[in-house]
C-alpha cells in the first residue's frame, strides 16, 4: 500500500506546513491517534459545567421573562441581552482554540475526524443565549469516541443536552404518561427521524413510519431538568413496549432500553454501509470508491463500531490514496489549512479579539457558506464539490485568500512568506506548474499569497 | 458547465438596459420573452394547513385545538389565512396573492426534508432521488430558444439543485464581492485553468462583479431575505426572467404560532420586496412558493407539527388568478396514512402549466423532459 506524507497531511491531516514534518506513515498516524488527546490538552475549550452563562441562568431568565412581574421581566430582558454577547464571545473564544488545534496538531487526524463525526451528529444551538454550547457537546459526546466506538459516541450524543434541545427530545412527551395525559403535551417525532434517518440506518434504510413513531415513543423518558440536566423521567415516557425494526423492547420504561435501542441501532448491518459511504465521501471522493465502502462497512461491522479499527482499513486502502485530488476542502478546513501553511501558530490565533476573529474567519467562512456552527440543518454541511465552488463561494474564498492573511499578519506582527516558498511548502511535490508560475509571477506579495492559497492545488485535497 | 466571455458580455451588456435609456430597442429583443417567473423554495416543509386554513372543515378544529384556536383572515369559500400574512391581503383582494391546496409531489413516506427537497428542485417522479442529478428549472432553459447565462438567477448563498445542470444559469448572493487587480484576475485564471469547476465558478464570479459594478450596484452588506428578493427582481428588471431562491424556517415542529409567524412573515416581506423591485414588471410576473411536503394534520405533543405529505402551494404576481383557493380538497375526515392531508394534484402539474400558460412551452417537453414522467392533466387556470 502507498503511503505519500504530503498527501496523508492534506487528505487526512491539517495540511502542510514549516512548522510540522508531514506524516512519516499510516503506522504513525494510528498511533498519534491512539495516544492522548495533546490538541485539546494545549487548547482547551469550554465544557458544559463551566459554560458562561451557564444554562442555569438562561433557564432563570427564561422563566422570568416569562412568569415574573414587569420589572422582572425588564431585569431579565436586559440578563438575556447581555448573556447573548457573552455567549457569542464565549463561542469565539472556541473558534479559535478550534483553529489553534489545527495550527498546531501534529496529530491533524484526530482534528479531520471531530470534525467529521461531529458533522455526522449534528446539533446546532440556534437561540441567541446558547450558541456556545455546541463547542462542549462536541468534546464531551464526540472527540472521546473519535478513536473508540461509534455506539458509545452516539449514546453520548443523543443523551447530550444540546441535541436533545436540537431535535426536540426533551419535549417530547409519551401522550399516555402521567405527564402526557396530565399536561396535555405529547409526542413529537423529530429525534427519532432523524436518529434512524441520519444518524444510523440512513435514508434508504429498512425503516418504517411505524418504526419512527415507535423509536419516538421509546424516546419519551429522555429529558432535562430545570438545569438542563439530562436524567430520565419515568412520568413522561409512552408506557408499553416498543417495537423498532423488528425488536421488542420491554415493556417498563427504563434508560435501559433506551441505551438497548440505540446500541441495536449502531450495530445494525445498514448503519456500517451508512457510515462507509460517509466516511469515503467525506475523505476521499463525492462518488465514494464501491470497494473502499465495501471494506470500511466490513470493518465495522467486524468490530462492533470500533472507529480505530475503521480508520485504519480507511487509510491502508489503495483507494485512500488515489493521487486524484477529487474533494473540495470546506471553508473551516481552508482557511485552518491556509494559516497553517502560512505558519501561524496556535498562540498568535487565541490572542486575538472578538472583533479580529469576526473580521478575519467568520464573517469570510459565513460568506463561503459555512457559518460558524450552524448548518442548515441536522443533515450537517454539504459534501459534493458543487454545493461550495458556486461563483458566490469561490470569490468569498479568493476574496479571503487575497485580503485577509496579509491582515492577519499585520495583526500578529509577522511577516508574509515569500509566495513561491509557500507554495513549496504548502503543497510540495502537489504543486503543479501553473501554481508554481503564478507564485513567481505576482506583482506583490499579498497577491502571491492569494493566487496560491486560491488555487485549485490548495483548494483541493 | 463552460462559460464563453462572448455569453458573458452578451448578458453584460443587456443587463444595464434598464438602467441606461442610451442603449436601442434591440438590446431588450436580446430576453426571450417579457413573462418572468420566480420560484421560491420554502425549506423545511411549510405547514399548509396553518398558512391557509380549511376552516370550513368540521374535522379541523378537532384536530388543531391549540393551532386552530386563534382566529385566521377569512376569505372567500370559508378559508382563512395566517394572520401573519396581513400584509399580502391587499394583494389577495387584488387578485395577485392566492394558493393551491392539497397538492405535494409524488414523494411518500419517507418524509425526509433531504430527499424531499432534492425531488421537489429535481422535479423528479421520486422514485428516483439518485436519478436525477440537475433541477426542472435549469432542464426548462435546455428548451427555450435564445436563452443565455443571465437569462436564469439563483440568488443566495447556497447552491440550489433547481437550476443546477448543463445550460448556463447565474448564481449570485447579494452580499458577495470580490476585488481583484487586472493582474490578479490574469493569474487566478492561471490557477484555476486546469480545474472546470474552478475555473467555471470563477469566471463567473469575475464576469458577474463587472457587470454588477457597471450598474452601480453596491457589493457586500446583508443577505436577508428582503435583499435577496431585491437582488432578484433587479436582475428581472434586466435581461432574467426566472429567479430563484429560498427561505428557511419552516420546520415547526415545536412552538409553532410564533415559528409560522415568523417564517410567514418574511415570506410577505420577501413577496413585497419582490413587488416593489419589479415595478412594471410585476404585472408580467408569477412567483410560485413551494416546499418539499406539508405537515401531519393533526397537531403533535409539543405545540407543533410534524413531517406530512399533502400542503400548500402559495403563489403571486400580476399574471396568477389570485384571491382564491384553488385545487380539489379532499376533506380532512380522509387523510393519507392516516395522518397527513391526503394530495389531489402533482404540484409538478401546476408548475408545468404556469410555464406552458406563461412561454407557450410544448406540452411534450414538460412532462418529457421539464418534468419526466408528469401527466400534466387539465389545466388548473392558475394564470389569467
Amino acid at each position: 500500500m502507498p503511503f505519500d506524507p504530503h498527501l496523508a497531511a492534506v487528505r487526512f491531516g491539517t495540511g502542510l506546513g514549516p512548522r510540522h514534518a508531514p506524516p512519516a506513515s499510516a503506522d504513525e498516524m494510528l498511533r498519534r491517534l491512539r495516544g492522548p488527546d495533546r490538541a485539546a490538552a494545549l487548547w482547551p475549550v469550554a465544557r458544559s459545567a463551566e459554560a458562561v452563562p451557564s444554562q442555569v441562568e438562561l433557564n432563570e431568565a427564561a422563566r422570568a421573562v416569562r412568569e415574573g412581574t414587569e420589572a422582572e421581566r425588564m431585569a431579565a430582558l436586559d440578563r438575556q441581552a447581555a448573556m447573548r454577547e457573552a455567549a457569542r464571545a464565549a463561542r469565539a473564544a472556541d473558534f479559535r482554540a478550534h483553529l489553534a488545534r489545527r495550527l498546531d496538531a501534529s496529530d491533524g487526524l484526530r482534528e479531520r475526524l471531530h470534525a467529521f463525526w461531529a458533522d455526522h451528529l449534528t446539533a446546532v444551538a440556534r437561540n441567541g443565549p446558547g450558541v456556545h454550547f455546541v463547542s462542549a457537546y462536541w468534546e464531551e459526546a464526540i472527540r472521546p469516541h473519535l478513536a473508540g466506538s461509534f455506539p458509545a459516541m452516539l449514546e453520548a450524543a443523543i443523551l447530550h443536552p444540546t441535541m436533545l434541545r436540537y431535535l426536540d427530545g426533551a419535549r417530547s412527551v409519551g401522550p399516555d404518561s402521567r405527564a402526557g395525559l396530565n399536561g396535555g403535551r405529547g409526542l413529537n417525532e423529530n429525534l427519532a427521524r432523524e436518529l434512524l434517518e441520519l444518524h444510523t440506518l440512513g435514508v434508504d434504510g429498512p425503516y418504517s413510519q411505524a418504526d419512527v413513531r415507535e423509536l419516538a415513543e421509546l424516546l419519551t423518558g429522555l429529558s432535562l431538568d430545570r438545569d438542563g440536566l439530562f436524567g430520565f423521567d419515568p412520568r413522561r415516557a409512552q408506557p408499553g413496549a416498543e417495537t423498532v425494526l423488528g425488536v421488542a423492547y420491554a415493556e417498563d420504561a427504563s434508560l435501559d432500553n433506551v441505551r438497548a435501542a440505540l446500541r441495536d441501532l449502531a450495530l445494525h448491518p445498514a448503519t456500517a454501509r451508512h457510515l462507509a459511504g460517509k466516511l469515503a465521501r467525506h475523505f476521499v471522493a463525492d462518488a465514494a470508491p464501491p470497494a473502499l465502502v465495501a471494506d470500511l462497512a466490513d470493518a465495522y461491522r467486524a468490530t462492533d463500531g470500533d472507529l480505530l479499527a475503521v480508520t485504519e482499513a480507511l487509510l491502508r486502502h489503495p483507494a485512500a490514496w488515489s493521487p486524484e485530488r477529487l474533494k473540495v476542502k470546506q471553508p473551516f478546513e481552508f482557511v485552518a489549512s491556509a494559516l497553517r501553511a502560512l505558519g501561524v501558530g496556535g498562540a498568535s490565533v487565541v490572542a486575538l479579539g472578538l472583533g479580529d476573529t469576526r473580521r478575519l474567519f467568520i464573517a469570510p467562512m459565513s460568506l463561503m457558506g459555512q457559518p460558524w456552527q450552524e448548518p442548515p440543518g441536522p443533515d450537517g454541511w454539504p459534501e459534493e464539490a458543487e454545493a461550495w465552488v458556486t461563483p458566490q463561494g469561490v470569490a468569498a474564498r479568493i476574496d479571503w485568500a487575497m485580503e485577509r492573511p496579509e491582515a492577519l499578519m499585520a495583526r500578529i506582527g509577522a511577516e508574509l512568506p515569500d509566495p513561491r516558498d509557500l507554495a513549496e511548502v504548502a503543497l510540495g511535490p502537489l504543486a503543479s506548474g501553473p501554481t508554481l508560475y503564478a507564485a513567481r509571477a505576482a506583482e506583490r506579495r499579498g497577491e502571491g499569497v492569494g493566487v496560491v492559497l486560491a488555487s485549485a492545488d490548495f483548494q483541493r485535497r | 458547465m463552460d462559460f464563453s466571455r462572448r455569453a458573458f458580455l452578451r448578458g453584460l451588456v443587456g443587463c444595464s438596459a434598464a438602467a441606461s435609456p442610451l442603449l436601442t430597442p434591440v438590446t431588450f429583443a436580446a430576453a426571450p420573452w417579457e413573462e418572468r417567473l420566480v420560484v421560491l423554495v420554502l425549506r423545511g416543509a411549510m405547514d399548509g394547513l396553518d398558512a391557509v386554513r380549511p376552516r370550513f372543515d368540521a374535522a379541523y378544529g378537532p384536530l388543531r385545538p391549540t393551532l386552530a384556536a386563534a382566529p385566521g383572515l377569512p376569505v372567500e369559500g370559508g378559508w382563512e389565512l395566517h394572520p401573519a400574512l396581513a400584509p399580502l391581503l391587499p394583494l389577495w383582494q387584488a387578485g395577485e396573492f392566492g394558493a393551491v391546496h392539497a397538492v405535494s409531489t409524488p414523494y411518500r413516506d419517507r418524509r425526509s426534508h433531504f430527499d424531499g427537497q432534492d425531488i421537489l428542485e429535481a422535479g423528479s417522479g421520486g422514485d428516483d432521488v439518485e436519478g436525477l442529478r440537475d433541477g426542472w428549472l435549469n432542464r426548462l432553459l435546455l428548451h427555450v430558444p435564445g436563452a443565455e447565462a443571465e437569462t436564469a438567477y439563483a440568488v443566495g448563498r447556497e447552491d440550489m439543485l433547481i437550476l443546477r445542470g448543463e445550460a448556463p444559469a447565474s448564481r449570485w448572493s447579494p452580499d458577495a464581492r470580490l476585488r481583484l487587480s487586472p493582474q490578479a484576475r490574469r493569474l487566478l485564471e492561471v490557477v484555476h485553468h486546469e480545474d472546470p469547476l474552478f475555473r467555471a465558478a470563477s469566471a463567473q464570479a469575475v464576469a458577474i462583479v463587472d457587470g454588477l459594478a457597471a450598474e452601480g450596484m453596491e457589493a457586500g452588506g446583508a443577505a436577508d431575505h428582503r435583499r435577496l428578493a431585491a437582488f432578484a427582481a433587479s436582475r428581472l428588471r434586466g435581461d432574467t426572467r426566472i429567479a430563484s431562491f429560498s427561505l428557511g424556517g419552516w420546520d415547526t415542529h415545536v412552538g409553532q404560532p410564533a415559528a409560522l409567524d415568523r417564517a410567514l412573515s418574511r415570506l410577505a416581506d420577501a413577496i413585497l420586496a419582490l413587488r416593489e423591485g419589479l415595478g412594471p414588471a410585476w404585472g408580467r410576473t408569477a412567483v410560485l412558493c413551494l416546499t418539499e411536503f406539508g405537515r401531519t394534520a393533526a397537531e403533535n405533543g409539543t405545540g407543533g407539527t410534524d413531517h406530512g405529505t399533502g400542503g400548500a402551494m402559495l403563489v403571486a404576481g400580476g399574471l396568477v388568478r389570485g384571491g382564491r383557493v384553488g385545487g380539489d380538497w379532499p376533506g380532512l375526515d380522509a387523510l393519507y396514512a392516516g395522518r397527513d392531508l391526503l394530495p389531489t394534484r402533482d404540484v409538478r402539474a401546476h408548475a408545468a402549466w404556469v410555464m406552458r400558460g406563461l412561454w407557450g412551452i410544448d406540452r411534450g417537453v414538460l412532462e418529457g423532459a421539464v418534468f419526466p414522467g408528469l401527466d400534466m392533466g387539465a389545466d388548473p387556470g392558475l394564470l389569467l
